[in-house]
């Protein structure tokens, strides 16, 4: 694999524990350059694990992420932080730097990585501001943005040096019906027109399908099922038709292991 | 018995884990330190007046009031020995020398250093540490060595001004309520006070600061990401800051008699 092959992302029987508790058990998996991918799963299965597994915040205990070509553990601090000039992410609650103003944190990469000029580094910034819609809000502080202000503008900044691979974690989350459709709308046109990978991590099985080209689905530390939106939907794995269409009864159980309800009742389960 | 000795054998390679952890964490910070000083020094800049000049008017107050402690105690005491006019002497050695850099220590950690670990804590907690390394920002250089430099740089500032502020309480004491003779008041503290003396506390105050600007950013930094973690982390900063300095305060105390 090198950096003009097909696949952005290649993971191969990656494992990885936290405490006794395995979270990936042999895991393989490839996300191919230009597309927007979805990982989707039940909630706990590790999918922001994996996120943070790609973008080497976790180190695998055992196989080999390769990430444009190159196996990610093996770099040095310095190229690991070239590498990462090529990732944008946004994280599930924004993550911004509460002591700047708005615009200051979409200026942030800008400032620490470039030497553009204040006019300059104004002009991106209102531009990236202007994508989402928060022009208007770039003297604010973070702690006077709703949760959905805040993603967005964490994406203005996720943006802001366009970089080659875009990573949403659960990017959905709690934004208003007008927001979640700007949002969607928004990964769609910068994968197409800026020609980016994406990866999104999510439970919003109805937004994700009309925006990700291909969707993985994640469960007991592996790739249960993955093709498009439309193939998972009519897919006939059990297991898959529980997560596409939200239904109660299926591999996956609601209740976390417990006694039975009657006995824990009436307190027979401490006898 | 044997579950009891491997409990206590646990206990101490945990205890020398953490440590060696925490003195290679300090290296990491003084590696760090002289690029962030010569390319950002307008982080410490902003890291100084929030450590330091924030912690200003607390340091003042208590100040006064324990260089009025010392006029009223080194008045009674003295007067027994008709030495009350030494009372500026025995104001300026105590101040300098150990009150001025301890207590102000002391209250730079329940000030400076409880914000320093919770803010630092909450960042982690808040994914804001994870962000900025996945903008390619290293969070120590960033985050954690201008912090750190702000403490250490606020630190015999703040000591000075505390020393200061005593012994003007102590004048207002001595001099202007129990009518010690203000030219001896002063003119004793002079020829008796040697640079050596102001020297110690200097020597102090910067090792304080060191310590307790270090126990802060690490304490932070290595908090568990929760609202618990946090409230925890800010505790022992406090609790190991104060041991810690006054464990230093006798050793330093002792090398130089």
């Amino acid at each position: 694999m090198d950096e003009t092959s097909e696949n952005l992302i290649e993971i191969h029987d990656l494992k990885y524990s936290r405490g006794p508790r395995p979270i990936f058990e042999g895991m393989n998996l490839t996300i191919k350059r230009g597309e927007i991918t979805a990982l989707m799963g039940p909630s706990g299965t590790g999918k922001t694990t994996l996120l943070r597994l790609i973008t080497r915040q976790l180190i695998p205990q055992h196989g080999v992420i390769y990430v444009n070509g190159v196996d990610i553990s093996t770099l040095n601090i310095r190229k690991l932080y070239e590498m990462r000039q090529q990732f944008g992410m946004l994280f599930q609650n924004g993550a911004l730097l509460t002591d700047i103003s708005v615009f200051e944190n979409v200026a942030f990469p800008l400032r620490e990585h470039t030497k553009l000029t204040n006019r300059l580094i104004r002009h991106v910034v209102l531009t990236k501001l202007h994508a989402v819609g928060l022009r208007g809000a770039a003297d604010m502080m973070p702690a006077q943005l709703s949760g959905g202000m805040a993603r967005r503008v964490a994406l203005a900044r996720a943006m802001v040096m366009d970089p080659e691979i875009l990573i949403y974690d659960e990017p959905f989350v709690g934004l208003d019906p007008i927001s979640m459709g700007v949002i969607v709308r928004l990964v769609r046109r910068m994968n197409d027109a800026l020609g980016i990978t994406s990866i999104i991590v999510s439970h919003d099985v109805a937004e994700v399908s009309t925006v990700a080209d291909r969707s993985f689905l994640i469960s007991e530390g592996r790739v249960a099922a993955s093709g498009s939106p439309d193939e998972l939907r009519t897919a006939k794995s059990e297991l898959v038709r529980q997560f596409m269409h939200g239904m109660a009864d299926g591999p996956v159980a609601f209740h976390f292991q417990a006694p039975g309800y009657e006995e824990q009742l009436l307190g027979r389960d401490s006898e | 018995m044997n579950r009891m000795l491997r409990d206590i054998y646990n206990t101490l390679l945990e205890f020398v884990r953490t440590f060696g952890a925490f003195q290679l964490f300090f290296l990491k910070l003084v590696k760090h330190s002289p690029a962030i000083l010569a390319t950002r020094f307008d982080l410490v800049v902003k890291q100084v007046y929030n450590a330091g000049a924030l912690s200003l008017v607390i340091i003042m107050i208590c100040g006064l009031f324990v260089g009025g402690v010392l006029g009223l105690q080194g008045y009674s005491n003295l007067a027994r020995f008709n030495a009350e006019d030494s009372i500026g002497v025995f104001a300026a050695f105590g101040l300098t020398k150990e009150l001025g850099p301890v207590i102000t220590a002391l209250l730079f950690a329940g000030r400076a250093g409880t914000s320093l670990a919770s803010e630092i804590g909450l960042m982690k907690a808040t994914d804001q540490l994870s962000a900025m390394e996945m903008m390619a920002v290293n969070p120590v250089r960033r985050v954690l060595v201008p912090r750190f430099l702000g403490g250490v740089i606020a630190m015999p500032l703040l000591a000075a001004v505390f020393s200061a502020v005593g012994l003007f309480g102590t004048h207002l004491v001595a001099v202007e309520l129990l009518n010690v003779d203000v030219g001896a008041f002063w003119q004793q503290m002079q020829n008796t006070v040697d640079i050596e003396d102001i020297n110690e506390g200097i020597l102090k105050s910067v090792v304080f600061g060191v310590t307790a600007s270090h126990i802060a950013v690490w304490e932070g930094y290595n908090a568990i990401p929760t609202a618990e973690g946090v409230g925890r982390a800010t505790t022992r900063t406090v609790v190991i800051t104060a041991i810690a300095v006054l464990v230093f305060d006798f050793m330093i105390t002792a090398a130089m008699i």
